[in-house]
This record gives structure tokens, C-alpha cells and sequence, in this order.
């Protein structure tokens, strides 16, 4: 199994702003690649890219040794073996559903006992088999979604290509549907690459994260890794629950903060920290309650099932989220500790 | 939640984008935008001049190429040869290549060439293929015509025409009895497409089925029907004891009874161009103006009347030039009483051909075109990207409750439906069951005389009939070669070509049916250049000139099905690894397939009824069904014209039923009589 290189890719409309610009990266081989960003941050231009739907306007796409686009030639998408989930499912509604699943068989010149074979496992895997003979408008949203995970696996893919598969699916669905592209992964050993904007599903289905924001790629790491150490405010951001504060840290404090430096930054021995202003996100859980801390005034206080999602406010001002297990009375004036951040 | 900026962002934005993948069009030699490029690309942008001067194919040697310019700033040079690759973030595994410029073995990483859109997406000999068509089609007759015009104008011997008296007379007459038929479409069309689109009047299908009808009857049997409904030898008018005494003029046989049925040949017009500018005032918007307090006289004269302003200019547009080439009802009304119109003109001037004829006709028309194009430009003029005739939206319906006058409102349409449809429709079959003219009609009179003489005895009706099934079945099917590949490409690849494409498929429906037919016979009177015979005179002039007319009839269906469709079908199927034809047949062609089934019936049920084109065009056995009509009424025989025309109308209904059987699998905005 070859690697999945994006070398400097640029896409440029004519609209003035490139929609990709240079974007390099190297998918992990087999990895499970998520795209993540903001509406119109171009992600699903660079999937449509790596399909060979659109081609760069610079730099290129390498598949191994192979070229698969460049500026001036582009492999149709019927030559690369790739296979796609799109948002809309698209599956043809005058085939039935072991038609469409079929169908990439037929193109290979694949039928008869074989075919059958094929079809017929590629929707035991996604627990269909008793839909074979339906067509996909008498099919809900998931079994649809489903159907086309199944033509994916039908034939032997390089890359499996998902654009926002679970957009269309309700929260309950959404969580056995991840489950399915997990197992799908692991069996079929292909690239793939998933494109998102919820960062929730990136992290619980992804081996890397790569985040983008108009048009150029920020970040790429393992979910743990770009959740303790994110590149800049946009991933910091992007990626988790936060607060992003603005502190005067020494520059000699390093990267990773601890309650001693953070503590000093915040006031808590009466007076503001030294150094020039960075910023540094906090997570929730990095906020606790205790005695020997800063006094915060409490915005807001919401439940939401497990535990209450505090907001907390700096005095300076500066907002910062924390939970807490028990209610807080807005208003209220509580000491907190900050274990821990990260200076971006 | 779906993430619809971008998607929308990727699936519509791109195919508008100006500068659509820059080799697609450099290539083919279309390049015209410019574009903020980089230097690495600029060489690839004249590639196509090299490729035609050199021959240079080879990928290597291309990029040999781009290596070349020596004399750039030293940080360029080296980005270009790709020894600096700028910083890269956090590539998850394995090192990135340095960008490589020159690989080993290029030309097999490229097994194909030459492909057409961004991505390959078809073969370039479509385009090539459509294109051509299309010009032999539209652009290649009407450059012949103009080009006649202007030089019968130059030679002066032609031009003449159009300074005699009689031209004077017919173009007044044609302005007087179109801006006539104008106001009677506005007043009919508005009035129905108001009380249908905004009202809670029930039967609103069964409403809009009959009012559609006078459009796709073809007009000669209009105006037939209209000629047997009033006037003293009316057998319905004597049936019921009404008719005037023997001697008295026929009313309609005057400009005023030309214009009124124009009027209502093209009321349907007006109708369709309002309703689909109603259907952009939504019901909530209606709602919230009520909301605001607005009582409903006021929410019509503030909200309704503003947002259908737009389509009563359109459709008053349309109307007029329909008027202005109508050739069937000033043949039927005005030649019996003198009063010509300029394509009786042309028709009168045609039948006493003469030396100068084809400069007279080629003036003639010309003077028709430019009146059309200055209502065209008229109503372009006023509409400026408001057009939601293609559209097809939902209407606004049922936006105010009628309550008491609901009824009243009813009875008024099914009455304005009954003196405008059924009741010429009737005098039709009437006339038809007469035994002979000026016979009362009743049970002991009436008989099937008629019908008999025109399906088993009189052969040239039975010529007219087997030409005209011929004509409209080979052109509803032999179009949609054209179209079905022209409308993938219209949706598919928008840009200059495209937009040319569409235009060029525009101008022969928008003008007037006598234009085009003038054209064809200018384009197709001399020898054929290969085969060395003129298709003057044969049914195949008639053939292409179909093809022409009713290319854009045969487009919008198919069109309409290619824009409702998922562009990810399509791209699946790519993927899947099917080629272009192998999608086009597994993928698209069953996803289209009702919509150009409905192509076929609607080019099939305009073209059987066709009379302009074909009057100008036919000789002796190549009449067609319409031809045939108007000549038996023109020899007398009114009641064998009458029995003919009962079975025209009574196909374009068994046709329009046809059409609404199969509604449902339609993409929306095909059938006009449906919202």
C-alpha cells in the first residue's frame, strides 16, 4: 500500500482567494486521515482534489511513485481506485440497493457467481443483506448511508474519500455509524481520508487531525497530540473546549504552563505577571476549584447531564470555562486553581 | 449540521468560476480571462500554441520547458526547480519529496490526453460534436439570411420591397393586430395567472390543463374553430337559431378579429411568464405583509403587483412577437379579407416566385427579425436577471382566501374558458358533422361524411398525415442526439463556450417561425456541396428546419433533468470507474430518461401541428398536416378542414394526457400547465 502525498497543493477558482493554498501533506499509510475546518476553509476542495474531480492550479498529488494530479495533467477519477461516501450518499435510485453496490464490479468486468459473492459480503458488512432487492428510496437516511459504505468496500480501494458522511444523521445514528467506519478501516486496510467539521467525530474516528482554515493547512498530529499541543489560536480554538486567555508570561517560561506561572500570570499573589502578552488556552478540565486560589466571579452556570459547565470571569474580565459537579450561584465569588495550559 | 456554504462553494461555485481549469481552456485556444498565475504556470497557458506548432506531447519535454527561464530572481528560480520546498507543517509520516520536477517515466504516468473540462470530465469530440451541430442548425442559416439582407439591400434591387406601399400596409397591420393580441394575452393571462397562483379557487389543475390548450392548438385550427363559431354559415350559431342572415360580413375576417385571436393563441403565454413571477413571492411573504396589517387590496397593490411586474413584461414581450410572426391566423382571418400581415407577405410573394423573390423574402424577414429583436430587447430591457422561466418553482398558492366570491370567481374563469375554448372547439366538431355547407346541423343531418373522405379517400390528407408523423417523430427523437449531450454539457461546463452554445440554441425558437423557414430556403435553395442536389423542395429542408425551431423545446426538459440532478451520481460513478460513455449509459441516460420522454412528446405535439415553417417549405407531397388544413379550408371545403383539425386538437390532448400520466417522474417546470 502506496502513501498518499499532497505536494504544495494550491486550488485557485479565479475568485481572487485560493480556495487550497500550498497545502503539503503526508497521509500515514492506512491511516485514517480527518480534514477538519470551518465552512468554506476549502477541506472539501482538497478531498475533491484527491478524487480528481477538480484539478490543482498548482503543486501535485502522488499516490507512491505514481502522479496522480498536477497542474497540468490529472488522472480522471475512474483511473485512480479510489472510492467516495458523499454527503448526498448518491446513490442511483433506478438501481437497487445490490445494483449500486454492484455497480463498480460491473465497470471492472466482474459478474455472474463472483459478483454475487462480492456484493453479497460487502452487505453483510454493513448487516443489509436483506435489503438487496429494495431501491434506495425506500431505505432511511442511515441504511442509505450504509449502502454506500458498501460500495466502497466492494471493490479493493486505495483511498476511501468521506465527505461529511454523517452530516445528514441524527445524533443517535451518528454514534453507530462511527463505529461502522472504525471497523470498516481497520478491515479493509485503505487510506482514508474523512472530511468534517465537527471535531468531535474527527477525534473519536481519526489516526491524525488536520486542520484547516482558509485554505491553508495549520496543524496535522494524532488526536491526543493536537488536543495538548495546538498550534495557534485558530486550532486552539478549533479543537476542544477552552478558553483562550491573554497573560503576561516570562519568556523563558516555555510552552507548557503550570499553576506556579499561570498562578503568577493571573494575579494571584496581587499583582499582574511580567513579560510580554501570549496567549494561552486552558481546557475546563484544567480548572479546578481550591481554596488557595484565584477568587473568579461566576457568569454562568448551565447543566448539562454529567456536570455543570461554568463560566468564569478573570478579574480582569477575561472569561474563562470550568466544570464544576455541583450547581454555582451566578454571581458568586469562588476560588479557582488553574493546573494547567498551553501557551499557543 | 450540514456544512452547506461549502458545499454549495463546491459544487456551484466552481462551474462559474471564470477560469476554469487553465489547460482546458488554454488548449482548445478559448483562454480569455486573465488570472493571477504563477510563473510555473504561464508556460503550461501556451502549451496548446506549442502543441500545434511543435507537436510536443511528451510530458517530459513540457516540463523541461518550465525549467528554461534562467534570468528570474534567484528565490523563484529555486522554488521553480524545487530545490526549496517552503516550510511544511507537521507532515504525519514519512518525509516529504522534494517538489521534483522532472520525473522518470512521465508518459506513463499519463496514460490518457486531450480530455475536455476540469477533470476530464468528458471527451472533447462532445463538445466538438454539439457545437457543430448547433451551428449548422442556428448560426449557419441565419448568417445566410443576414447575409442576403444585406446584400439584396446593397444591390438595391431588393430593397425595393420594402419601400412599396403593400409592405407599408403589412407592417402596420402587423404591429396594429400584434400590440391588439398583446393587450387581450395580458388582460386573459394576468387575469388567470393572478386568480391560479395567489387565490384558493379548487380545480386549479383542471384550470390550467384548458387554458394551456389554445397554445399547443396549432393556430390555423384556431382560428378555423373561431371562423365556425361566429358568421352567418355557423352551423352551431344556426343549430341554436342564432346565426346572422346569409350575407352579413364575418366579423372575424378583420384586424380586430386577427388581434383577438392572437389574443388568445398566446394568452397561455402571458400566463405562464406571470405565474413563474408570482411563484418568487412566497406565501410567508404574503403572510408577513398581512401580519404587518396590510389589508389584502394592499398587500396586492404593495407585495403581489411589484413581484409580478416582471413577468407581466416578459410575457407581454413574448406575446407580441409571437404575434408578430404568427402566420396562421392572419393566413385564415386576413386573406380573405385582403388585410396582409408581413408573413402573409412573405408567403404571397413566395407563391409568385420571380427573380427577385429571394431578395424580396430575405428583406422581408429581416424587417420581421429586427421588429422581434426590438421587443426581445424590450422585455431583456426590463427583466435584467428576473427571469424565472426556467425555473419552475413552487407557486404561491392559495396566499388569499376568496371565501363568498370563491365561487363567483370559479364560474368567471370556467366562463372565460367556455367562450374562449370550448365553445370555438365545439362549432368545430359541429362543422365538421355537416353534411354539407351552410347546413343546419341535427341528428338527421349530421353525419361522418368528413372523416370518412379525409382518412380513406382523399390521399393528401393522408399524405399530410403520414409526412407530418414522420417530421415530428424524427425530429422529437432525432434532437435529443443533440440535446441530451448539449444540455450535460450546458450544466456541466459553463464559461464563454457554454454561454455561446446556449444562445446560439436560444435564437431560432425566440424568432418568428418565418424567419427561420426564410433562412433555410436561402441556406438550402442551392446544390449541397458533396452530394450535388438541393434539399429545396424535399421533406428534408422541412426535417432540418424542425431540428432548428424546436432545439430549444427539446432542451429544456433534459436541461431541466441535468440541473436537478445530484452532481455526486455522477461523480460515484467516476469513481466506481466508469468511463464517459459507460456513465452515460448506466448513470445518466435512466436518470433522464422521463424528462426527454417528455421532450419527445412536447417537440412531437408542437411539430405535428406546425403550419409557418412548413407553408413556406412544402411542394407537392411534402404537405404537412397543417399545410393540409389551411389549403382545404382555402379551397372551400371547410367541413373536411373542420373534421381534420377535430383530430388534431384531439391528439394534442391525448398527448398533453400523455404527458400528465407520466408527470410525476418529471423534473419540475417541464409541464407548463403543472406548478
Amino acid at each position: 500500500m502506496a502513501q498518499l502525498i499532497l505536494n504544495h497543493l494550491s486550488k485557485d477558482f479565479g475568485s481572487g482567494r485560493p480556495a487550497v493554498a500550498d497545502v503539503s501533506l503526508a497521509v500515514r499509510k492506512q491511516g485514517f486521515l480527518a480534514l477538519l475546518g470551518p465552512s468554506g476553509c476549502g477541506k472539501t476542495t482538497v478531498l475533491r482534489m484527491i478524487a480528481g474531480f477538480d484539478k490543482p492550479t498548482d503543486g501535485s498529488i502522488e499516490f507512491g511513485d505514481r502522479r496522480l494530479s498536477d497542474a497540468a495533467r490529472s488522472l480522471p477519477p475512474e483511473k485512480r481506485n479510489m472510492a467516495m461516501v458523499f454527503q448526498s450518499y448518491a446513490l442511483w435510485p433506478h438501481m437497487t440497493v445490490a445494483e449500486n453496490v454492484g455497480y463498480p464490479l460491473n465497470v471492472r468486468g466482474i459478474s455472474g457467481e463472483a459478483w454475487r459473492k462480492r456484493v453479497a459480503e460487502a452487505l453483510s458488512l454493513v448487516k443489509l443483506e436483506d435489503f438487496a432487492d429494495r431501491r434506495p428510496a425506500a431505505l432511511s437516511g442511515g441504511q442509505r448511508q450504509r449502502v454506500a459504505l458498501a460500495r466502497c468496500l466492494v471493490t479493493e480501494p486505495d483511498v476511501v474519500l468521506l465527505d461529511e458522511p454523517l452530516a445528514n444523521l441524527d445524533q443517535h445514528l451518528r454514534k453507530s455509524m462511527e463505529e461502522t467506519f472504525r471497523a470498516f478501516h481497520e478491515r479493509s486496510g485503505a487510506t482514508m481520508i474523512y472530511v468534517t467539521h465537527d471535531q468531535a467525530e474527527a477525534m473519536a474516528l481519526a489516526t491524525d487531525v488536520a486542520v484547516m482554515s482558509e485554505g491553508k493547512l495549520l496543524q496535522v498530529a494524532a488526536p491526543a497530540e493536537i488536543y495538548a499541543r495546538p498550534e495557534g489560536r485558530v486550532v486552539g480554538g478549533l479543537i476542544g473546549r477552552g478558553s483562550i486567555l491573554r497573560l503576561k508570561l516570562p519568556d523563558a517560561a516555555g510552552r507548557a504552563l503550570d499553576w506556579l506561572l499561570l498562578g503568577a500570570a493571573l494575579g494571584a499573589g496581587g499583582q499582574a505577571g511580567e513579560g510580554p502578552l501570549s496567549d494561552v488556552l486552558v481546557r475546563p478540565e484544567q480548572v479546578h476549584r481550591g481554596t488557595d486560589g484565584i477568587s473568579m466571579r461566576v457568569v454562568s452556570c448551565i447543566f448539562e447531564g454529567e456536570r455543570f459547565a461554568v463560566t468564569l470571569s478573570l478579574p480582569d474580565g477575561q472569561q474563562l470555562k470550568a466544570y464544576s459537579s455541583a450547581a454555582l450561584g451566578e454571581g458568586a465569588t469562588v476560588p479557582f486553581i488553574v493546573s494547567g495550559g498551553w501557551r499557543l | 449540521m450540514p456544512n452547506t456554504d461549502e458545499i454549495a462553494h463546491s459544487r456551484h461555485g466552481e462551474p462559474h468560476a471564470p477560469a476554469e481549469g487553465p489547460d482546458a481552456e488554454g488548449r482548445s485556444g478559448f483562454k480569455m480571462l486573465a488570472r493571477p498565475l504563477r510563473v510555473l504556470s504561464k508556460a503550461r497557458r501556451f502549451k496548446w500554441l506549442r502543441l500545434l506548432l511543435a507537436g510536443e506531447t511528451a510530458d517530459g519535454a513540457e516540463r523541461d520547458g518550465e525549467a528554461v527561464p534562467a534570468k528570474l530572481p534567484k528565490a523563484l528560480t529555486r522554488t521553480l526547480r524545487g530545490f526549496e520546498p517552503p516550510a511544511m507543517p507537521y507532515a504525519t509520516a514519512g518525509d516529504l519529496p522534494k517538489r521534483k520536477t522532472r520525473r522518470r517515466g512521465a508518459g506513463r504516468r499519463f496514460p490518457f490526453c486531450l480530455r475536455g473540462g476540469p477533470g476530464g470530465a468528458e471527451p472533447a469530440w462532445l463538445m466538438l460534436f454539439v457545437f457543430c451541430a448547433v451551428f449548422l442548425l442556428s448560426a449557419l442559416p441565419l448568417i445566410r439570411l443576414g447575409w442576403a439582407g444585406f446584400g439584396g439591400l446593397v444591390e438595391g434591387e431588393a430593397a425595393r420591397v420594402l419601400f412599396e406601399a403593400a409592405t407599408f400596409a403589412a407592417l402596420r397591420n402587423t404591429l396594429v393586430t400584434a400590440a391588439g393580441g398583446m393587450l387581450i394575452s395580458l388582460m386573459l393571462g394576468a387575469f388567470f395567472a393572478f386568480a391560479m397562483a395567489l387565490t384558493d379557487i379548487r380545480g386549479r389543475l383542471a384550470l390550467s390543463f384548458a387554458f394551456m390548450l389554445p397554445m399547443l392548438i396549432p393556430p390555423q385550427v384556431t382560428a378555423l374553430a373561431w371562423v365556425e363559431m361566429s358568421g352567418p354559415s355557423s352551423p352551431l350559431l344556426k343549430t341554436l337559431g342564432l346565426a346572422p342572415p346569409l350575407g352579413s360580413p364575418q366579423p372575424l375576417y378583420s384586424l380586430s378579429g386577427i388581434a383577438l385571436l392572437l389574443g388568445v393563441q398566446h394568452a397561455p403565454l402571458v400566463f405562464l411568464a406571470v405565474k413563474a413571477g408570482l411563484a418568487g413571492a412566497p406565501r410567508d411573504g404574503v403572510e408577513a405583509a398581512r401580519l404587518s396589517g396590510a389589508s389584502p387590496w394592499r398587500v396586492f397593490r404593495d407585495i403581489v403587483m411589484p413581484l409580478s411586474f416582471p413577468g407581466l413584461i416578459a410575457g407581454a414581450a413574448i406575446a407580441f412577437v409571437s404575434g408578430i410572426g404568427n402566420f396562421g391566423i392572419p393566413a385564415i382571418l386576413g386573406i380573405p379579407a385582403s388585410i396582409e400581415t408581413l408573413p402573409t407577405l412573405i408567403f404571397s410573394r413566395l407563391a409568385s416566385f420571380g427573380a427577385s423573390t429571394f431578395g424580396e423574402i430575405a428583406a422581408l424577414s429581416s424587417l420581421i427579425a429586427v421588429v422581434s429583436a426590438g421587443g426581445l430587447l424590450l422585455q431583456s430591457q426590463a427583466l435584467a436577471g428576473r427571469d424565472y422561466r426556467l425555473i419552475g418553482l413552487s407557486g404561491a398558492n392559495a396566499a388569499f382566501a376568496l371565501g363568498r366570491l370563491r365561487f363567483a370567481a370559479e364560474a368567471l374563469l370556467w366562463a372565460v374558458l367556455a367562450v374562449v375554448l370550448v365553445a370555438p372547439l365545439l362549432a368545430l366538431v359541429a362543422s365538421s358533422l355537416v353534411p354539407a355547407y351552410g347546413v343546419p346541423l341535427n341528428f338527421k343531418t349530421m353525419s361522418l361524411h368528413a372523416y370518412g373522405e379525409i382518412l380513406f379517400r382523399q390521399s393528401v390528407t393522408l399524405t399530410a398525415l403520414r409526412n407530418s408523423l414522420f417530421l415530428a417523430s424524427a425530429a422529437a427523437v432525432g434532437l435529443l442526439l443533440v440535446t441530451v449531450p448539449a444540455g450535460y454539457l450546458l450544466v456541466r461546463r459553463r464559461g464563454a463556450l457554454a454561454n455561446l452554445l446556449a444562445i446560439l440554441i436560444e435564437i431560432p425558437y425566440a424568432l418568428p417561425g418565418i424567419v427561420l423557414a426564410v433562412a433555410f430556403i436561402l441556406t438550402f435553395a442551392a446544390p449541397l456541396p458533396v452530394i450535388g442536389r438541393s434539399l429545396y423542395g424535399t421533406i428534408w429542408i422541412i426535417l432540418f428546419a424542425y431540428f432548428s425551431s424546436f432545439l430549444a423545446v427539446s432542451l429544456k426538459p433534459v436541461m431541466s433533468a441535468f440541473l436537478q440532478m445530484d452532481p455526486s451520481l455522477e461523480e460515484a460513478a467516476r469513481l466506481a470507474g466508469a468511463g464517459f460513455l459507460r456513465r452515460m449509459r448506466d448513470v445518466l441516460l435512466p436518470l433522464i430518461a422521463p424528462a426527454a420522454g417528455a421532450s419527445v412528446i412536447l417537440v412531437f405535439l408542437i411539430a405535428a401541428n406546425e403550419l409557418t415553417v412548413s407553408a413556406l417549405l412544402w411542394s407537392a407531397g411534402t404537405q404537412t398536416l397543417g399545410v393540409a388544413i389551411f389549403n382545404l379550408d382555402d379551397s372551400g371545403s371547410s367541413d373536411l378542414a373542420s373534421a381534420l383539425s377535430v383530430l388534431v386538437v384531439l391528439m394534442v390532448i391525448a398527448l398533453m394526457a400523455a404527458l400528465e400520466f407520466i408527470a410525476k417522474y418529471l423534473p419540475g417546470g417541464v409541464l407548463p400547465w403543472r406548478n
